[in-house]
């Protein structure tokens, strides 16, 4: 049995972690509606210290271990409902700790930003998101399985509001939308997980849903699954996660949800939610259905190519800013379901280097265009032009995230999308040509948004008073800015980070793909 | 002519004795009592219901060790029937707390209604115990003949006297199809107390007399539990009914029917469960099929939570099928254990929601549509928050008690080899957020017109709040009530 680390604010590290924005969610609900400035303080100090934990939670990790020891550094492991063998088991390895700091910090830029702007109802919305984070932070360390869907559905209803409330025209038909979509993938992977616990008590003897013990017995064979059966988990599990990334053509939520939800909610989804279901395709289907993997990777990887092109394509005939940037998610986050699909570890490494820019460089175009949004309450890219004399500093900020999202030598996006291309070459030379096109149309469609909306002349009157973005706004923005610039210069620390992981995926997943 | 049983069999009926006796005692009262001051009848109800709580205990002790069989086999006190009547007791007390200013600004005379719900407790509670075809029946009647005079109570309102109708003449004619299962069953095995049959029945060989028998009893109890194909009457009822006795419909007596139910089929009719269990899985199926897809359609709130309720007893049946198909390998059957966990929290996150329609009401009559729900969040932000707890929990959202109910259930049809039927439960609770998230959506997402009509009841609010403490508690920390739940099982 693991030692439980000791952390300096009593509890254990990882559970700090999880639960200290949603006791900041709690502490919110004793302060009066209309106390903005306490309520503000309140949703910095908690999502602040929850980014701190999780700074300390990177210095205590230790990246060299490797295999299921690599879980160890910081685990947690106390029953929950014993009878079934339900356990509280939270752990990280290099995959997971990378996103959650990707989380904390995008949470905290989300809140900055808020602060920064004129928002109804602001504490339900503080709230809102300190749930979501808690959540996302739960799903992200969790590896009992029922303990994972708990978290993974916890997310669903803080969305579910930010969408429905602080959103646009068609709000309620988005999040109805966003809603189901997500669920009915959800549900079929919790029957999967009881079929799969069932299979596993069958096998061994023993009631449990941990996955470090689902993966070595599914591995060793002890699982005695018939081809069948595997792709019908595969499938169950693959789709939840599928419709969360989401792949063409289940992607048709997110474009409504993106264009509905407000700033904060489309930089979370875009930056977080939809990483979640790349995560659980190598955290889970992966690693435990290696055989199904093998199958059906031609079939994904196709959708996934059809999903790169497509959704670039669609991005290049949009006139709606948010619209453009949410289909050019479908195109990239496709670039990494390719990548994980590809299955050697310089694809895979590239997808989650691509996965933590992605939800960084995304994450500043919603922001940068929500700052837009705020001032002018329009969205449609003919509304704007030339308006980077009126806003320099947006426009700097743009150009850098956008260029970082085309995948600009030096900036983040190359190293992820280079990776994975390369890792893709070693599988096919044509899935590597056509995926390529991807980032040559995805270079065509961001920069003619940004000549459109920034470049020229200044043609349309109401543009003239705009005003930059104010401080709270810069306080969000520049730290992911510094990011994206620090990760396409010098990525070694996230590679190192994530290495090990990647290799033990990899690995597990080439185990009985092997004849 | 003397007294044919020992006289300490009256210790194992003791709760049930104290409650008839003040019951009366109630019914006789009321006649002296002007209205306006029938908040003390309602009381001195709850009390009765409380004294009736602490004499189980009682009555277990003193009667000796548990099982205890009385009166010739007639009725068991075991701890399977202690969980049904905990729970019961609770869904009578809480339903009159519903009641009390309902009942009071209502031009209806409260003694005989808060008789008839004693009376009507007072048959759960031998339902609960009933180990002979004929205590379970004389039981039931008792129950359903309360009910239907309370269904029917407003009787100057066409609606609820229309959901009494239909009530009574469908409720009798079920009864007499049960009845004449019964005798069949009665004719295969030559007798009506359930060891004897299940003796009988292991016994002789599969005949059609035996067959016909218990499908008739089978739908007799589906009935009960609103079950497709014989679900019909339940939303007419529930909407027509007075809503706290919709609340009381939707919960007391399907858990009395469902302790009946596995007791009949499992006990008495265990020995041919691969014959039986067919017919429940399809009337599972049709169940969860028809109350979620019918609930998609109302606009009523009572209505749609009558058809979510029928949507919840096609779950539970999962658990009946679950408890036919045997004991797994290590040699626990999970059907029963998840059926008591879900009735549970079944009972507390539906008690809670139509709590909160008791509050929202204006007229106290039949207005309740789901517009009524509309920027609730803004004008009671702690109401709007319950129900959201209780709609989470009906669509079997974590962490929430609905979901480790479902969680139980799904994973004992798993278990039992009917992984498909736990699919189409999944994929119901997936149309079930649907409908139960159009209430989240008029209370959050949507501005509400006008005036919020709205009653400040503390004794409603108070019963809310525990529901939702339970709801969240049982979601959260589930181990304590899963230990006690196991050790309530049927042997």
């Amino acid at each position: 049995m693991p030692t439980t680390p000791f952390s300096p604010l009593g509890a254990d590290l990882l559970s700090t972690l999880v639960f200290l924005p949603a006791v900041g969610a709690l502490v919110l609900l004793f302060v009066p509606d209309g106390a903005r400035k306490t309520i503000q303080g309140i949703g910095l100090l908690f999502s602040g210290a929850t980014f701190a934990v999780s700074v300390l939670a990177l210095l205590r990790f230790n990246p060299d271990l490797v295999g299921s020891e690599a879980f160890r550094s910081l685990m947690v492991d106390r029953p929950w409902i014993p009878r079934f063998g339900i356990r509280y088991l939270l752990a990280v390895d290099g995959l997971s700790l990378s996103l959650v700091l990707l989380t904390t910090l995008l949470t905290l830029s989300v809140l900055l930003v808020a602060c920064g702007q004129k928002i109804d109802r602001f504490k339900g919305y503080v709230a809102a998101f300190l749930v979501l984070e808690t959540g996302m932070l739960g799903s992200l360390v969790a590896l009992d399985m029922i303990l994972f869907y708990v978290f993974w559905e916890v997310m669903l209803i803080p969305m579910y509001f930010i969408i429905g409330i602080w959103g646009g025209k068609r709000r309620i038909y988005a999040t109805m939308k966003f809603v189901l979509f997500t669920l009915a993938g959800s549900l079929l992977m919790f029957v999967a997980i009881l079929f799969a616990a069932n299979v596993n008590a069958q096998a061994t003897g023993i009631q449990t849903f941990s996955l470090l013990d689902w993966v070595p017995a599914a591995l060793g064979g002890a699982w005695g699954l018939t081809p069948r059966s595997e792709a019908l988990l595969f499938w169950a599990f693959a789709l939840a996660f599928l419709v969360k990334v989401p792949l063409w053509p289940l992607h048709t939520w997110l474009p409504d949800a993106h264009v509905e939800a407000p700033t904060g909610g489309s930089v979370i989804l875009a930056g977080v939610l939809l990483k979640l279901g790349t995560y659980g395709l190598l955290r889970f289907a992966l690693p435990l259905f290696p055989n199904a993997t093998a199958r059906y990777t031609p079939f994904i990887a196709v959708l996934a190519l059809i999903g790169i092109v497509y959704g670039a394509w669609v991005a290049a005939a949009q006139k709606d800013m948010k619209k453009l940037v949410a289909y050019s998610s479908v195109s990239h986050l496709a670039l990494v379901v390719l990548g994980i699909f590809a299955v050697n570890a310089t694809a895979v490494s590239g997808a989650v280097v691509q996965m933590v820019g992605h939800g960084l460089t995304t994450g500043l175009l919603f922001m940068l265009v929500g700052v837009l949004y705020d001032r002018r309450h329009t969205r449609e890219m003919a509304d704007y032009g030339g308006v980077a004399s009126q806003v320099p500093v947006t426009t700097t900020l743009f150009l850098i995230a956008t260029l970082g999202s085309i995948g600009l030598p030096g900036l983040n996006g190359f190293v992820g999308e280079f990776l994975i291309l390369g890792g893709v070459f070693k599988v096919s030379v044509l899935w590597c040509a056509v995926a390529a096109t991807g980032m040559v149309l995805s270079a065509i469609y961001l920069l003619t948004l940004v000549q459109k909306v920034f470049w020229g002349p200044s043609t349309v009157a109401a543009n003239r008073g705009l005003t930059d973005m104010n401080g709270w706004e810069l306080a969000g923005a520049l730290p992911l800015i510094a990011f994206v610039v620090i990760l396409g210069v010098y990525p070694a620390p996230l590679l190192n980070l994530v290495k090990n992981s990647v290799e033990s995926i990899v690995q597990v997943a080439r185990v009985r793909m092997l004849p | 002519m003397t007294f044919p049983f020992p006289a300490s069999d009256l210790l194992v009926i003791l709760p049930e004795l104290v409650l008839t006796q003040l019951a009366l005692g109630i019914l006789l009262w009321a006649t002296v009592v002007r209205k306006g001051r029938e908040a003390t009848l309602a009381w001195v109800s709850i009390a009765s219901l409380a004294a009736a709580a602490v004499l189980i205990p009682v009555a277990a002790r003193l009667s000796g060790p548990l099982p205890r069989a009385a009166f010739g086999g007639m009725l068991t006190l075991d701890r399977f029937s202690i969980f049904f009547k905990v729970l019961v007791l609770l869904a009578t007390a809480v339903t009159i707390l519903f009641s009390l200013k309902f009942v009071g600004t209502s031009s209806y005379p409260g003694g005989e209604y808060y008789a008839l719900l004693l009376f009507s407790a007072v048959g759960m509670l031998f339902m609960a115990s009933g180990t002979h075809l004929v205590s379970i029946y004389i039981a039931l009647e008792l129950m359903a003949l309360s009910q239907y005079v309370l269904a029917g109570y407003f009787k100057r309102e066409t609606k609820s006297v229309e959901a009494a109708a239909k009530y009574f003449v469908l409720g009798a004619f079920s009864s007499g199809v049960l009845l004449y299962g019964i005798s069949l069953v009665y004719g295969a095995a030559g007798s009506l107390d359930l060891g004897d049959v299940a003796r009988s029945l292991a016994a002789t060989p599969r005949s059609s007399l035996l067959g016909v028998g218990i499908v008739l009893t089978a739908s007799g109890m589906l009935f009960k539990i609103a079950s497709a194909p014989f679900h019909v009457w339940a939303p007419d009822v529930y909407e027509g009914a007075p809503t706290p006795i919709s609340a009381f419909f939707s919960v007391g007596p399907k858990l009395a029917a469902y302790a009946i139910f596995a007791r009949i089929f499992f006990v008495g009719f265990g020995p041919r469960a691969g014959d039986w269990a067919p017919v429940l899985a399809a009337s599972a199926a049709l169940t969860m099929v028809v109350g979620n897809v019918g609930a998609l359609l109302q606009q009523n709130v009572k209505r749609m939570l009558g058809y979510s309720s029928i949507g919840h007893a096609g779950y539970a049946l999962l658990g009946l099928l679950a408890y036919a198909s045997g004991t797994d390998a290590r040699g626990e059957n999970f059907g029963l254990w998840a059926i008591l966990i879900y009735l549970a929290a079944y009972l507390l996150m539906t008690l809670g929601a139509f709590g909160l329609v008791v509050l929202l009401e204006a007229k106290g009559y039949a207005t309740e549509s789901v517009d009524d729900f509309n920027g609730l969040s803004k004008k009671n932000p702690l109401a709007a928050a319950a129900m959201l707890v209780f709609l989470l929990s009906l669509a079997g959202i974590p962490p929430t008690a609905g979901f480790v109910g479902k969680y139980f259930l799904f994973s004992a049809a798993m278990k039992a080899g009917w992984p498909s039927l736990a699919l189409l439960a999944v994929l119901m609770s997936a149309v079930s957020l649907f409908y139960y998230f159009r209430i989240a959506r008029a209370m959050y997402l949507v501005e509400g017109e006008g005036e919020l009509r709205w009653r400040e009841e503390p004794a409603v609010a108070a019963a809310v709040a525990v529901c939702v403490a339970g709801t969240l508690l049982l979601g959260i920390l589930p181990q304590p009530f899963v230990a006690l739940a196991k050790s309530c099982l049927l042997p």
